[in-house]
């Protein structure tokens, strides 16, 4: 078989155009409906919503440019100020989660007869929808009926109507909301657990380390991924607490309980709402301060990757 | 279902002579939305358009009934987007955005036909923007105060006529250890009720439509007069606690269990007493009492209606449909105790044999000569009322911050007037 034909040595230049730049353009080729669905309902979204908090604009009829005009009325706007402060609230202490779900944690990542049932009974509100949540929660609540007021009433303190109360209505719904929220940190913080080192603990040990001083300068180091993925996802649901605000007081009372998002779904798309273009500026601020967070989630990501 | 062969045959002689020229029969398509998604009132329209198509077996009708709520939210994008023929709305106001927008089919022609300008009179006024009519009604119920009568009787109090007789039976039925009034303000709109009452009674109708049309501010004394009269209520403690808390439906269970004596409630809050166990021996209604002497008594009687859109493809049938909703007897149908219970818009209905809708048929037809109002949040634009029936509840649960709010509603009403 030595006359066997050779290889033919034109064969370079005859090559497609997609085979000479394959490495380069496959990628594109995969990440190419992403970045089209992404382009499509987040990037163009986030500029329509730009463009119309210009206008003055019921979703109906002509829309009239207005510049700056309805930003200018945010400023001045009280029920705007006591949704931005409700807001700050909310990303305060929906955080109460993150520690409350550790402690939980630790406390669960035991070997007792039994702990896989205890586990699932603390994950299990994590489970419910949010509408359950808040309903139970504002049964929990009630004036007269209400278990809480039960329990006040058996130390012997007065009735206290937690959601008819623009004082404490927010942090009675954020209560609400950390129930869910704090089973899930535990669930992110007991799958760490499994994963820290059990040769560091066994050299913490041996230099005497125990209690506060193990938890702190052994464990909490080797639970950061997890610590990173709780902080992320409860900035996430803070800024998201839509359904608890309106199964519970509907922004109420007098729209002390509103946040951003429940306050531009009032202005701009509710039963008696038409000022798209206030609504849209509304979701601007919005926007700006997740902005500010996923901002930081991005940089550290990066800051991660070029660590390795 | 409901309907004989006979009312049948008399609503396909009252449509067609009302018709003029029309041929009966219609064919090609016909697309209704309907926001009447509670069991009954579902029942009844679908009794209903089933007995339309049975008068034009060739038309093709497809019916949509979207939840009464959300339908609220969605009539603008269907209206926009993918219009129906016939589409359920409310009067006065409420249609303002729409019609403004374009997207409502003036049927002033409808209304210029003697069969519905000589039957409907009493509802034009409601359906009337910039002179034309936008729709027709197919319902309408009174307000009032709906009370138990074992408790009045039990303590001797007699259905009041004047404010002083409203706040001496009020002071004895605080005394007995209940409350005044039930009512749940945490969908605010229960609180416009109350608001609309003390103001026509306390103003009239005409300044309260001044107020409605922003050509009176809030910060108005008058207006200041009518809090003040609330307000006396309110410090006598006549509303039972924590309002804020409840919807309308969780505020019926302290009038259902005696812990409150009375209710101001539209005509729709007799079937869900009833149910609770309030029979008419228990359950009784009298007209919102007089404040001011001399100020002639307005009532609030909401009506709800049907539309053609302007984006609508079958307009001739369309309006076919909406002359057979209004017609007499169509009207007596629909509206009798075992479908809707309310009132029939058309003059030569009968109201059918139920307490409470003659009661309520007498003083609207009789005793409210200061005019009918639609209800607060169909009267004031729809900007201004949620503003003001938010600062309405802030109102009844603190009192003192009236300056505050009245302050607040006047800068609402610059912007949303101008």
């Amino acid at each position: 078989m030595t006359n066997a034909p050779a290889v033919p040595v034109t064969s370079a230049p005859q090559r497609g155009w997609y085979k000479r730049n394959e490495i380069a353009v496959t990628p594109w080729l995969f990440l190419a409906p992403a970045i089209l669905f992404f382009a499509f309902y987040v990037i163009w979204p986030i500029y329509q919503s730009i463009a119309i908090s210009f206008y003055d604009w019921d979703g109906l009829g002509e829309a009239r440019f207005v510049g700056m005009a309805n930003y200018v009325e945010l400023m001045d706007d009280s029920a705007f100020e006591v949704s931005l402060w409700n807001n700050l609230k909310w990303l305060l202490f929906y955080l109460l989660a993150i520690p409350g779900g550790l402690f939980i944690a630790l406390f669960l990542n035991q070997t007792v007869t039994g702990i896989r049932i205890y586990k699932s009974l603390f994950f299990f509100p994590f489970v419910l929808s949010q509408v359950v949540v808040g309903l139970v929660f504002s049964w929990f609540y009630l004036p007269n009926e209400g278990l809480l007021n039960g329990i006040l009433g058996l130390v012997g303190l007065g009735p206290i109507n937690v959601l008819g109360d623009p004082t404490m209505a927010t942090y009675g719904i954020i209560a609400a909301g950390l129930w869910p929220q704090t089973a899930y940190c535990m669930i992110l913080y007991l799958t760490g657990l499994n994963a820290v080192d059990p040769e560091q603990i066994e050299a913490g040990r041996l230099d005497g380390a125990k209690g506060w001083k193990m938890l702190w300068y052994i464990i909490i180091p080797q639970l950061k991924p997890a610590t990173f993925i709780a902080f992320v996802v409860t900035i996430i649901g803070a800024l998201r607490s839509f359904d608890l605000i309106s199964i519970m007081t509907n922004g109420g009372p007098f729209g002390q309980t509103r946040v951003l998002s429940f306050y531009m779904f009032e202005k701009a798309l509710s039963e008696y709402g038409f000022r798209m273009g206030y609504g849209a500026a509304i979701a601007v601020v919005l926007f700006l301060i997740m902005l500010v967070f996923i901002a930081y989630f991005l940089w550290s990501m990066w800051a991660e990757e070029k660590g390795r | 279902m409901r309907f004989t062969t006979k009312t049948m045959l008399m609503a396909l002689a009252g449509s067609t002579m009302l018709a003029g020229a029309a041929t009966a029969e219609l064919t090609g398509d016909l697309k209704i939305f309907l926001d009447t998604s509670n069991p009954a009132p579902r029942a009844t329209m679908e009794a209903m358009i089933a007995d339309f198509g049975e008068l034009h077996p060739d038309l093709n009708i497809e019916t949509t009934v979207i939840d009464r709520e959300a339908y609220k939210t969605q009539i603008r994008n269907f209206l926009t987007a993918d219009a129906p023929d016939v589409a359920t709305w409310y009067a006065a106001n409420r249609m303002t955005p729409y019609v403004s927008a374009g997207l409502f089919e003036d049927v002033s022609d409808l209304w210029a036909e003697p069969e519905i300008a000589e039957n409907l009179a009493s509802t034009k006024g409601a359906m009337t923007i910039d002179g034309k009519q936008w729709g027709v009604p197919y319902t309408y119920y009174q307000w009032g105060i709906y009370y138990r009568k074992d408790i009045y009787e039990e303590l001797g109090l007699n259905e009041p006529a004047t404010f002083e007789e409203m706040k001496s039976n009020c002071q004895a039925i605080l005394d007995s250890g209940r409350k005044c009034y039930t009512i749940g303000t945490k969908f605010l709109w229960t609180a416009g009720g109350w608001f609309d009452y003390l103001n026509m009674r306390t103003h009239g109708f005409d300044f309260h439509m001044e107020l409605a049309n922003g050509d009176v501010k809030w910060t108005d004394d008058r207006v200041k007069q009518t809090f003040a009269n609330w307000r006396e209520l309110i410090d006598m403690g006549a509303f039972v606690d924590n309002h804020q808390n409840y919807s309308w439906q969780e505020s019926l269970p302290f009038i259902v269990n005696g812990e409150a004596a009375a209710i101001l409630k539209g005509n729709f809050a007799v079937a869900p007493l009833r149910e609770a166990g309030l029979d008419d021996s228990k359950l009784d209604f009298y007209q919102f009492p007089a404040i001011t002497e001399g100020v002639a008594l307005a009532e609030d009687a909401p009506t709800d209606t049907f539309h053609i859109p302007a984006n609508a493809s079958n307009k001739e049938n369309a309006k076919e449909f909406l002359r057979f909703v209004v017609s007499a007897n169509v009207q007596t149908e629909i509206n009798n105790g075992e479908n809707l219970g309310q009132l029939p818009v058309n003059a030569g209905s009968s109201v059918d044999d139920d307490k409470f809708l003659n009661e309520g048929f007498t003083m609207l037809s009789e005793n409210s000569p200061g005019g009918v109002a639609q209800f607060f949040d169909r009267d004031f634009p729809a900007e201004m009322a949620a503003e003001a029936m938010q600062g309405l509840q802030e109102f009844m649960v603190f009192p003192d911050n009236l300056d505050d709010i009245l302050a607040r509603l006047d800068k609402v009403q610059e912007r949303v007037y101008q």
